[in-house]
């Protein structure tokens, strides 16, 4: 019984720092209807200023607090100035990608500047835990109870009772309606960036103190957690962000408490997947709504595609066919692989994403469920290897379409996040289901790749074997475009509303898409497998899909050719320059910002 | 003849707004019956009920004698219920012909076959090998696009190829009305064609509106233009708060004294609009 109050308490507690995160989310999305997906990189940078001041600097509790809230704001109010000012005009998508190109760049200068190594972050508190009924709780836990109520008592008044707090209340009921009256946004943006980077901040520091560690990772699953309790409570509702994050607090505490630590995630993603299908409004969102129909705008920047002729793009393939018959180096050859293994993906995601409009941060799951199937596929039942990856690739696209298929129903920047959130579940359950997927050691000893018994162990076997590949699943795709297809998911993607008054249903045209770009994801995910020979749970990571999608943005939303374009140049550039590994995320971050701020429509254009 | 389209009590709320207040009303084929109203009146509300796009909070919307009260648009479509919309809204990024392909999405055969649980998985296998058959629907639908574009004139035809962002506003209510007809559709919905048009614009319009009437379809029609109305319509009702206040023929609508004090109690906001728009 003792433990269940400890479970308890611990979800309490776990709840309340989700909640300083979420509030901050909330506090966004109510005013400029943004989910900031930078917000766990505040809260990244918080931590890591945290472990500065108490290890190196030394300063007494109160003082780091202060410092932590100070530094995160200033933080917050950059990333509003130069991030996102600057594309209040813009296609709504825009935002969205900048706060993902913000974040990677942040998560990498902690990473540079502090090495991706876990830390300890003592907690300067005495330890020691009292006795309540039948648990115990310790000063840190009463500290993080303290700093939560305070917080909450503190936006409060300055909501309520401030003017500014009046501003951006007003702000969030109508924008417009408040800019009318003279509210004037750029301030109640800075206010509302500042307050949600402080509280962000302090909750990072936080969490390393009651762990004792901070790591980099924290940032990516502070976002998810905090957008998980953002969206259970109903996105843009500040005090059902409070409440959300109470509630996946408990939910994961007692999760853990029947079926161990590796489900807590599992859980938190679950609650949000089950919320986004049956509440995407929220927990405690008021009876069901229209969306009123002005609704327009498009999510995507219109654009003229840059047309190719023809005898180029051939001339190219040619090139690039009869290269390893040149005197080329074999690392030229490997740098080339990676490259047409990334442009399967980015066809599939610029299908998803670009053609039909979803807007996926979960791609790289796809890989790993047609890696998973095929490396398995090929040890355990001997099929052959060029079967297996076929095999991969259509179990990618039955599969990857059925999990995506909740958030068919959902619109512009909440498919993002049902898309991460159900990345992040797949990998979870290759972690967890060791029986079929051997779990986190990962299958080894992989055969390689093999054609009609004959195994390509040659670099140029290998590099034939990819290009022709993603030049036959490019061709088809440039055929599909060409279709009735095509121009059906143009129109979902412009105008879903409009698209159904004409008869398109969601469900059939965007499963279409999940299965076609499902099957080029799987395809390319098999054939990693066989070139690794080894693979994990995390072989395919958040990392790729924002990889990807940066190819898909560079190329130009929906392009065939960009695509490829996109992952020569996102692949090769760096090898040409020598650039360090370690920088490398950090500058396709860099592009991505640089992109989406100053030519959305990539550099062949928007099909 | 029993009528094409029926609505008994239909009614929804909006929190404690009542947009649409227990409405009634019968459409006989082949008749034109225009819906006026102060703003806000619930006209457009009234259109989302009837063609999917909003449930009702009670009534009944019966079509072609059959219920289809809260079937999807998608559905709706395919039955033949095509509509435009007030603010407009052409798929941005494609071509002028494109735009009006999608108007004929659900006239497609050859390459959706009626096959219950695959039938997607076909037509995703059509669209890829596009045999023979396909191939001449696709051909035959283009033709018939550049038919119904000829009906406005020289504006659209010369534009076919270019994407729909770069069309002029009037040039946009065009395609929408031409991707409406692509439908063929058995109803049509109108919801303000002529906003923000000009007075030739206006009246090129209403010609081509008297030219579907003239040809037997069956439109319902949003308009704050009077004099329009006046002309096209073989009866029109009033609404004004959700409320259906008048129903008859043109003039007698027009002088009724509470359609009158309906404009003038909203500071005649309609007329205002429709030349602040204009
Ligand atoms: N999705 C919605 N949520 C909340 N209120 C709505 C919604 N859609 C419409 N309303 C409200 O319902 C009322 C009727 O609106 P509607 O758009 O139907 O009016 P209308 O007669 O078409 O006006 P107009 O001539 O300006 O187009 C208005 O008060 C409007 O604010
Ligand atoms: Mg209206």
């Amino acid at each position: 019984m003792s433990s269940w109050l400890d479970y308890t308490i611990n979800g309490l507690i776990v709840g309340n720092v989700y909640a300083l995160v979420a509030v901050g989310l909330a506090l966004i999305f109510g005013v400029s209807r943004l989910i900031n997906f930078a917000q766990g990189s505040i809260y990244l940078v918080g931590a890591y200023i945290g472990w500065v001041a108490v290890v190196q600097l030394h300063t007494p509790l109160p003082l780091t607090i202060i410092v932590v809230a100070a530094a995160a704001a200033l933080v917050g109010l950059v990333i509003e100035r130069f991030g996102l000012r600057p594309l209040q005009n813009s296609v709504r998508i825009a935002p969205l990608l900048a706060t993902i190109g913000i974040s990677f760049v942040l998560d990498q200068l902690v990473m540079l500047t502090f090495s991706p190594n876990p830390r300890a972050l003592p907690s300067q508190l005495p330890d020691v835990r009292f006795q309540v009924g039948g648990g115990t709780i310790g000063p840190l836990d009463l500290l993080i109870a303290g700093v939560g109520l305070t917080s909450a008592l503190l936006l409060f008044v300055f909501l309520r009772y401030s003017k500014l707090g009046w501003a951006v209340r007003a702000a969030s009921q109508d924008r417009d309606a408040a800019m009318q009256m003279g509210v004037d946004v750029n301030r109640v943006n800075q206010a509302v960036f500042g307050i949600a980077a402080a509280l962000g901040g302090v909750s990072g520091m936080l969490v390393g103190m009651y762990y004792n560690q901070i790591d980099t990772a924290m940032s990516l699953q502070a976002t998810l957690k905090g957008v998980v309790a953002e969206v259970v409570g109903g996105a843009g509702n500040v005090p059902g962000a409070v409440i959300g994050s109470l509630l996946l607090g408990l939910v994961e505490s007692y999760g853990v408490a029947v079926f161990g630590t590796s489900y807590r995630n599992l859980f938190a993603f679950l609650l949000l997947v089950v919320v986004l299908v049956l509440r995407p409004n929220g927990l405690f969102a008021s009876a069901r709504q229209a969306p009123p129909e002005p609704l327009t705008g498009t999510f995507i920047a219109p654009s003229r595609p840059l047309r190719i002729p023809r005898w180029a793009l051939l001339a190219a393939a040619a090139i690039f066919a009869l290269l390893p018959l040149l005197p080329v180096s074999f690392y030229v050859l490997q740098t080339l692989i990676n490259a047409w293994l990334l442009g399967m993906l980015a066809l599939s995601l610029t299908l998803v994403a670009g053609t039909i409009g979803q807007v996926s941060l979960g791609h790289a799951a796809l890989l790993a469920i047609g890696a998973y199937t095929s490396a398995l596929l090929s040890l355990s039942a001997a099929v052959p290897v060029g079967l297996a990856i076929i095999a991969g690739g259509l179990m990618s696209a039955a599969l990857g379409t059925i999990l995506i298929s909740p958030s068919f129903r959902l619109r512009g920047h909440y498919v993002s996040i049902a898309t991460l959130a159900i990345g992040e579940i797949v990998s979870l359950v290759i972690l967890n289901w060791e029986s079929v997927t051997r779990g986190p050691i990962g299958i080894s000893g992989i055969p390689p790749l093999s054609l009609f018994g004959y195994d390509l162990v040659s670099p140029a076997s290998i590099y034939w074997f990819s290009f022709a590949v993603m030049v036959a699943l490019a061709l088809l795709q440039a055929r599909l475009l060409g279709s009735h297809l095509g121009r059906s998911f143009r129109a979902i993607r412009d105008d879903d509303i409009a698209a159904r008054a004409y008869g398109l249903s969601l469900n059939r045209y965007k499963s279409l898409a999940f299965i076609f770009g499902g099957f080029a994801a799987g395809v390319s995910g098999g054939i990693a497998a066989h070139l690794y020979s080894y693979i994990n749970h995390e072989t395919f990571n958040t990392q790729q899909s924002i990889l990807a999608l940066t190819v898909v943005i560079l190329g130009g939303l929906g392009n065939v050719v960009g695509a490829v374009v996109g992952s020569v140049a996102l692949v090769g550039l760096p090898e040409l320059f020598r650039i360090a590994a370690e920088y490398r995320i950090l500058i396709y971050g860099i592009v991505l910002l640089l992109l989406v701020r100053f030519r959305p429509q990539g550099l062949l254009g928007t099909i | 003849m029993a009528p094409m389209l029926t609505l008994r009590g239909l009614t929804r709320r909006f929190g404690g707004l009542t947009a649409v207040d227990a409405i009634d009303l019968d459409l006989a084929k082949g008749e034109l019956v225009s819906i006026i109203g102060p703003n806000s009146a619930g006209k457009t509300t009234l259109f989302n009920l009837v063609t999917g796009h909003d449930r009702p909070d009670a009534g009944a919307v019966l079509f072609e004698e059959r219920d289809v009260t809260a079937l999807s648009p998608e559905t709706l479509a395919a039955r033949g219920i095509a509509r435009t919309f007030q603010l407009g809204r052409v798929f941005a990024n494609l071509s002028v012909m494109d735009n009006i392909l999608i108007g004929a999405h659900t006239r497609l055969r050859a390459v959706r076959p009626a096959v219950p649980v695959i039938g997607p998985l076909i037509e995703l296998g059509l669209a890829l090998l596009r045999p023979a058959s396909v191939k001449a629907e696709e051909e035959r639908l283009r033709e018939e696009v550049k038919i119904i574009l000829a009906r406005f004139g020289e504006r659209l035809l010369p534009r076919i190829d270019q994407p729909a962002y770069s069309l002029s506003y009037a040039n946009r209510r065009r395609v929408e009305i031409a991707r409406a007809l692509a439908l063929k559709p058995r109803l049509l919905l109108l919801d303000e064609p002529t906003a923000g048009m000009n007075p030739s614009e206006t009246a090129e319009m209403q010609g081509l509106v008297a030219e579907l009437k003239a040809e037997g379809l069956t439109i319902l029609l949003i308009e704050h233009k009077l004099e329009m109305v006046m002309r096209l319509s073989d009866r029109v009702v009033v609404m004004d708060e959700g409320k259906k206040i008048a129903e008859g023929a043109g003039e007698a609508v027009r002088n009724d004294p509470k359609v009158i004090e309906a404009y003038l109690g909203h500071g005649l906001s309609g007329a205002a609009e429709q030349e602040s728009a204009a």
